[in-house]
């Protein structure tokens, strides 16, 4: 997921900063779907634009861990505890997946994070929306997790290397967390009145977000068409969010849940659901700072990075005395 | 379940079990929070060992209670003076040096311990021995590796790692305590002796201090009593923290 198109300035076309006989080479290949490779010839623009989209779902991982985490300490059975425990682990292994992919391009760790802490740095909105009751981690599976995999599938066939290999691990686990997500909404819903109502709540508050990940309608996007010709993009992000809308409303009704949009029809003719409109002002409002929890995500971020600083600088001390150790023996 | 060997084995089991979760529990504390990204998730592992070794033996004590209650109502449904894990356990993680200073007095422990357990005639503590028995050996080392890293690092770090285990000591005691309970278990062929393991904790963990450059806390007053179901302070929050929607929502299933 997390991969919504959030940058507004649009860049320079390769074509004018490119030596065009390279640029139609590397063209070739992608439209001969070879994989790009670390080492290859790629022009300036494809390297940033995978960059900032790689690094933006990192930091989206890491920050992601804060609303599960949440609830953490309160998982209501020993199951949960695991099932909870282990997901946010794995979304930190996503985390530092995709930063380690995002360096193969040349850029380090400690740079993408300084952007992260510094406010620079984008990572998915959806993570600015607090967690306020245990369904709430139930609806961040089935939903928040069911649209990345929505995004992200096709970003198996990438064609940066690196990343497609990256997303084929990714895509397994969060579909195993899709599909948990939806079983604790399914247990939720089949049980008493107060847990059916805080399933219904949750989806209340989590399903425009949701529907909001996939990023603005194609017609204010502004990436889309140079990432599709590079094979960085396979769908549109209103493509995307309809297969989304297509999947998760037939589910919500087999919970016996109610999607909060009084517009929302079925298309006979497209076999399509259709939603009544989005509020882009709120997404835009969110992601640029105003969204309940930025704030709180990115202070809690910054409060990690100072507090682990010694144990950071320690471990660096420690293997440097061990090195001038090991080359005073050897001398 | 009535006689008193029984009453003896369920308590055994709640101590194991309880010792595990709650340190599990701790350990969750700090995901998302860790110095790096790869201490998150190597922290976030011990947790799910140990939470995991947690899981069967309170299913076993349940059965064994045949009371109706389940493995979460054991764990959710208890209050603190029910909790019988060792004080080591609840103490709060502070920072990562005194998290570091616990883990490596547990596991160091809980390695020698499980170890014992294999042998146990109670077949399941025997099986969730040789598993934990396993992870312990990497708690330790990781544990371990910290401590040494922290301790022969920098001037804070020192200062800090020397706190942290000034800190667990006074918990340490409690680990080798052999009471009736021990007694009745370690004559069925259930139970261990613990104070048999004092010796060579003493000296595996003398090793890593020495290597850490750290000084070994004397062996003063040892605080006591959580097997027994005497705790300190933390228990009741770390408890009705954990314990909460269980506890507002009766019979609820999750
Ligand atoms: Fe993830
Ligand atoms: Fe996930």
């Amino acid at each position: 997921m997390y991969t919504q198109a959030l940058s507004t300035e649009r860049p320079a076309p390769a074509s004018a900063v490119e030596d065009p006989a390279l640029l139609a080479r590397f063209q070739a290949r992608i439209d001969a779907e070879e994989r790009i490779e670390p080492m290859d010839w790629m022009p300036k623009a494809y390297r940033q634009t995978l960059i900032r989209q790689i690094s933006q779902h990192a930091h989206s991982e890491i920050i992601g861990m804060q609303p599960e985490g949440n609830w953490l300490t309160r998982a209501p059975s020993l199951k949960r505890k695991l099932q909870l425990l282990a997901k946010i682990q794995d979304e930190g292994g996503h985390g530092l997946y995709l930063y380690s992919a995002a360096e193969t391009l040349g850029v380090s760790r400690e740079e993408l994070v300084g952007q992260l802490l510094s406010g620079k740095a984008k990572y998915s909105s959806i993570f600015n929306y607090p967690t306020l009751s245990w369904a709430d981690i139930g609806a961040i599976g089935w939903l928040v997790d069911g649209a990345a995999i929505m995004n992200q599938i096709p970003l198996c066939r990438c064609s940066y290397g690196p990343y497609a290999r990256a997303m084929i691990l990714i895509c397994k686990e969060e579909s195993f967390h899709q599909r948990q997500g939806y079983e604790i909404m399914m247990t939720l819903a089949k049980g008493t009145p107060k847990q059916k109502a805080m399933a219904q709540d949750a989806l209340n508050r989590w399903w425009w977000p949701s529907v909001m990940m996939f990023g603005p309608s194609d017609k204010d996007s502004v990436h889309s068409d140079q990432a599709m010709r590079w094979k960085i993009k396979r769908f549109t992000n209103d493509a995307l969010r309809q297969k989304f809308v297509d999947a998760t409303v037939p589910q919500a009704h087999y919970l016996g849940l109610t999607i909060p949009d009084p517009d929302l029809t079925y298309d006979e003719a497209s076999k399509h659901w259709i939603t009544g409109p989005i509020d882009w002002d709120e997404f835009w409002r969110v992601v640029k700072g105003e969204g309940p929890c930025n704030k709180q995500r990115l202070e809690t971020r910054r409060k990690v990075h100072d507090d682990g600083a010694w144990v950071r600088e320690a471990a660096e001390a420690f293997a440097a005395k061990r090195r001038k150790a090991k080359r005073a023996a050897a001398a | 379940m009535s006689s008193p060997d029984q009453a003896a084995h369920l308590k055994y089991l709640l101590r194991l079990a309880d010792t595990s979760l709650i340190l599990g529990h701790r350990l969750s504390e700090w995901s998302g929070r860790a110095p790096t990204l790869e201490e998150d998730i190597a922290l976030s592992n011990i947790g799910l060992d140990l939470i995991g070794q947690a899981r069967p033996l309170y299913a076993h004590a349940a059965r064994l209670e045949g009371q109706g209650r389940s493995e979460d109502d054991l764990a959710f449904l208890r209050d603190p003076e029910e909790y019988l894990n060792l004080q080591i356990v609840e103490r709060p993680n502070k920072d990562f040096a005194v998290t570091m200073a616990r883990q490596l007095a547990y596991s160091t422990f809980a390695e020698l311990a499980w170890s014992a357990l294999k042998a146990s005639r109670d077949p399941e503590i025997a099986g969730v021995a040789a598993k934990a028995e396993k992870e312990c050996t990497y708690h330790v080392r990781h544990s371990a590796e910290w401590v040494i890293r922290l301790g022969d690092g920098t001037a804070e770090s020192h200062a800090r790692m020397q706190a942290g285990l000034d800190d667990v000591w006074m918990y340490t005691g409690e680990m080798f305590e052999v009471d009736d309970i021990d007694r009745a278990m370690i004559a069925a062929g259930i139970g261990f002796d613990a104070s048999a393991l004092k010796p060579r904790w003493t000296e595996a963990m003398r090793e890593v201090i020495a290597e850490a450059t750290l000084k070994m806390p004397g062996d003063g007053w040892m605080s006591t009593g959580g097997r027994r179901g005497v705790h300190t302070e933390h228990l009741g929050h770390l408890l009705a923290q954990m314990q909460v929607l269980p506890r507002a929502h009766p019979g609820a299933a999750w």
